[in-house]
């Protein structure tokens, strides 16, 4: 029998998620406002909170430095094309687990995610040499090929759950009719599974969006996405707080967009399964 | 629209939109990994004076300097060609020009006047007498201080003082009803952060990091002396969380006029004096502080410009360099810019040059980077070139480490003694396993 929920209990609970919201939210709120400071008013003690000369200098003299729309574009390559190959790959992947498991099946899972514990800058050295010997360097796609074997692990994992939800009669009933494997995937298992397969898409663009070592370590002018443009204005000797606050501010306003748009496909990627 | 023909188109656009990557070039432009600071942004917005001159156009990678180095470091190893010229230090050339990584540079034209350079600088850029990059700016260290707060403790700053004075200096203008700090000084972790300062600091108490067989000496009275001085003073004096300050807070503190005195880098001159300060008006300069032993704990510092070998520009990236760093530009961005904001320290021309010294903190700087002898930075003989950094490949990351043990008995989570004790350990095991010992 459900329990039920006093109004006293919903108001804690509303206040606590709140409070956990705004704490969460505080830095990019943060940012934001200080991309609207002078370098001055940005480090004043007590901080400034509204009570400053608003400005839009910090992005004036961005917009002059950097050519951002490149930087944009390159991000929305390298982000979109590193989860779509990701999905490509991942599909039959998780399918077969799923569907056709054998005794290695686990094993082979958590392998998979164990080598998200392996930390980048361990395979810098290797990694480079092979984009240097195949001429991938300062090039979207050796940055897609590399992105997309990063996030595979979480694009299989996450597919593998959503499958395993779909009843695996539906699959045969649809061999029976003389349906290939090509068609039991294509046309009977995607179809189903196209809102799990949406939330992942959408997670992992954000995963590749904001990636930060591999994009930083493997470009140079080309093929440099946002978080080169957000690195070009941090700075260990001089105060440049407000302008890189601009620059960030300005790299994630995509991605902020798109999962303000996105939220109910997110929430539901990333808790589904968790409660049966 | 299906799911087979979304993904399709999707895939296909992504293919075609990666490959444009390759398309990218142009047989007259080279790419510059650079820093970013101010007189390095400066230099990128005059670039197309230079592109104007030379037809060669410039890509320009910025980059924070700790990811600056790995990214260039990484790509001159594994031979990347990624930059055509590379933004690196005093540390890194000599090292790099050893390996055959750079080219040399000694084919300048005589318009450029290599002779000009200031010699603490090409000697730091050089390797056996070959200068492989040119110094795009330069810097030593030196005492900031706020003239207003000196007089009203009663005291006069020397013009080059000792630390026995700058800590009695530090005590007296303490106000921590005010929120004012007698001194502000690096505490955080990091070779080039910390690290840096207290081993320029070291040298003026008389101690080394290594002998001449390359024994760390940590477990040296001199390391000790030189800690429990450092961590006594800024107890008494500094500001709260000195062992996470580095550069930036300590130039936001001193220009919200809550530091008596910095000891940082000669640049931070025209920050504190510039706009963005609240105590322009009331600074001064003296030379970095001494211990009666003969040696100051100032630095020496240049970012300088150099081209790594195999590029496939050499002849464009040369000519960029001696076009940023001649006289020429100099006059340029004094012309546009004022004397001011020159980049310093790299030309003997522009401290004779009338109108520079008229720069409040020219004669302080020139005498500071003068003051200090990368080959000859103890008191006692050591093997290692390099005043606040020792030229050895290893030191990078055995410094980080060390000075991570510094900052944690700083900020009281272990004592002085333990720190070094650590720092002994680490310095020798590494020293051993590179096959120095």
């Amino acid at each position: 029998m459900a329990r039920a929920v006093t109004t006293n209990r919903k108001i804690i609970t509303t206040a606590v998620a709140w409070t956990i919201a705004l704490i969460l939210f505080f830095p990019i709120f943060w940012t934001i406002l200080t991309s609207f400071k002078t370098e001055a008013q940005a480090i004043n003690d007590p901080p400034l909170f509204f009570n400053f000369d608003w400005t839009l200098e910090n992005y004036a003299v961005v917009q002059e430095r950097s050519d951002y729309m490149k930087f944009l574009w390159n991000s929305i390559i390298i982000a979109g094309g590193s989860t779509i190959l990701g999905i490509l790959i991942a599909i039959p992947a998780a399918w077969s687990m799923a569907f056709v498991p054998s005794v290695r099946t686990k094993d082979i899972l958590l392998w998979m995610l164990s080598t998200k514990m392996l930390p980048a800058v361990g395979v810098l050295y290797p990694i480079s040499l092979i984009f240097v010997e195949f001429n991938l360097l300062d090039t979207r796609l050796g940055l897609i090929v590399v992105l997309m074997l990063i996030n595979l692990p979480i694009i299989v994992w996450m597919l593998y759950t959503y499958f395993r939800e779909i009843p695996g009669e539906i699959l045969e009933a649809a061999r029976m009719d003389g349906a290939t494997l090509r068609d039991e995937i294509l046309y009977v298992l995607t179809p189903m599974a196209v809102p799990g397969i949406a939330s992942t898409l959408l997670l992992n663009f954000i995963l590749a969006w904001n990636e930060a070592f591999w994009t930083l370590n493997l470009t140079a002018a080309n093929a440099a996405p946002l978080t080169a443009f957000i690195a070009s204005y941090s700075s260990p000797e001089g105060l440049f707080f407000a302008k890189l606050s601009a620059a960030s501010t300005m790299a994630i306003a995509p991605i902020l967009i798109l999962g303000w748009f996105s939220q109910k496909q997110l929430v539901r990627g990333l808790t589904f399964g968790a409660v049966k | 629209m299906s799911i087979k023909s979304a993904l399709c188109a999707a895939t296909a656009f992504t293919l075609v939109t990666a490959g444009g990557a390759f398309a990218d070039g142009h047989s007259a432009t080279i790419t510059i990994a650079t820093v970013n600071n101010g007189d390095m942004i400066r230099m990128q917005g005059y670039t197309d004076t230079f592109t104007e001159q030379t037809g060669i156009a410039v890509e320009w990678v910025t980059l924070e300097e700790n990811v600056l180095r790995q990214r260039v470091t990484t790509d001159i190893t594994t031979k990347g060609g990624a930059f055509d010229i590379m933004t690196i230090g005093m540390y890194e050339t000599p090292i790099w020009g050893a390996n055959g990584w750079l080219v040399p540079l000694n084919d300048l034209s005589a318009e450029y006047d290599a002779a000009d350079i200031l010699p603490a600088m090409a000697g730091g850029l050089s390797h056996d007498g070959t200068l492989f990059a040119a110094p795009f700016y330069g810097e030593s260290s030196m005492v900031m201080y706020r003239t207003d707060l000196m007089e009203k403790a009663g005291l006069e700053m020397p013009d080059a003082p000792s630390w026995s004075f700058i800590a009695k200096a530090a005590r007296a203008m303490t106000d921590r009803e005010n929120d004012i700090n007698g001194i502000c000084l690096r505490g955080k972790a990091g070779w080039g952060e910390g690290g840096a300062f207290i081993t320029a600091m070291s040298n003026s108490f008389g101690a080394r990091w290594f002998d001449e067989e390359w024994n760390a000496q940590f477990d040296t009275r001199e390391w000790s002396d030189t800690l429990n001085f450092y961590k006594n003073m800024m107890d008494d004096a500094g500001p709260e969380g000195f062992a996470t300050n580095g550069f930036n807070e300590n130039l936001s503190l001193f220009n919200q006029g809550k530091c008596g005195m910095w000891i940082d880098a000669t640049v931070a001159a025209s920050f504190v004096t510039g706009d963005d300060s609240t105590v322009a008006d009331s600074v001064g300069f003296a030379l970095a502080p001494d211990n009666g032993m003969g040696k100051r704990s100032n630095w020496l510092w240049a970012w300088a410009l150099a081209v790594p070998a195999g590029t496939q520009q050499e002849a464009e990236a040369k000519q960029f360099i001696e076009w940023a760093t001649s006289k020429d530009y100099i006059e340029l961005v004094a012309a546009n810019e004022g004397w001011a904001n020159v980049p310093p320290g790299a030309r003997t021309s522009l401290y004779e040059n009338a109108n520079y010294q008229a720069v409040p903190f020219a004669q302080m700087t020139l005498d500071s980077i003068l003051s200090a002898d990368p080959n000859n930075s103890t008191v006692d003989p050591s093997p290692y070139v390099g005043i606040q950094f020792a030229a050895i490949p290893e030191f990078a990351g055995i410094a980080t480490e060390v000075s991570q043990e510094f900052s944690a008995a700083y900020a009281g989570q272990q004592s002085i003694e333990e720190a070094l004790e650590k720092a002994q350990a680490i310095t020798n095991e590494a020293m051993e396993a590179a096959g120095y010992r």
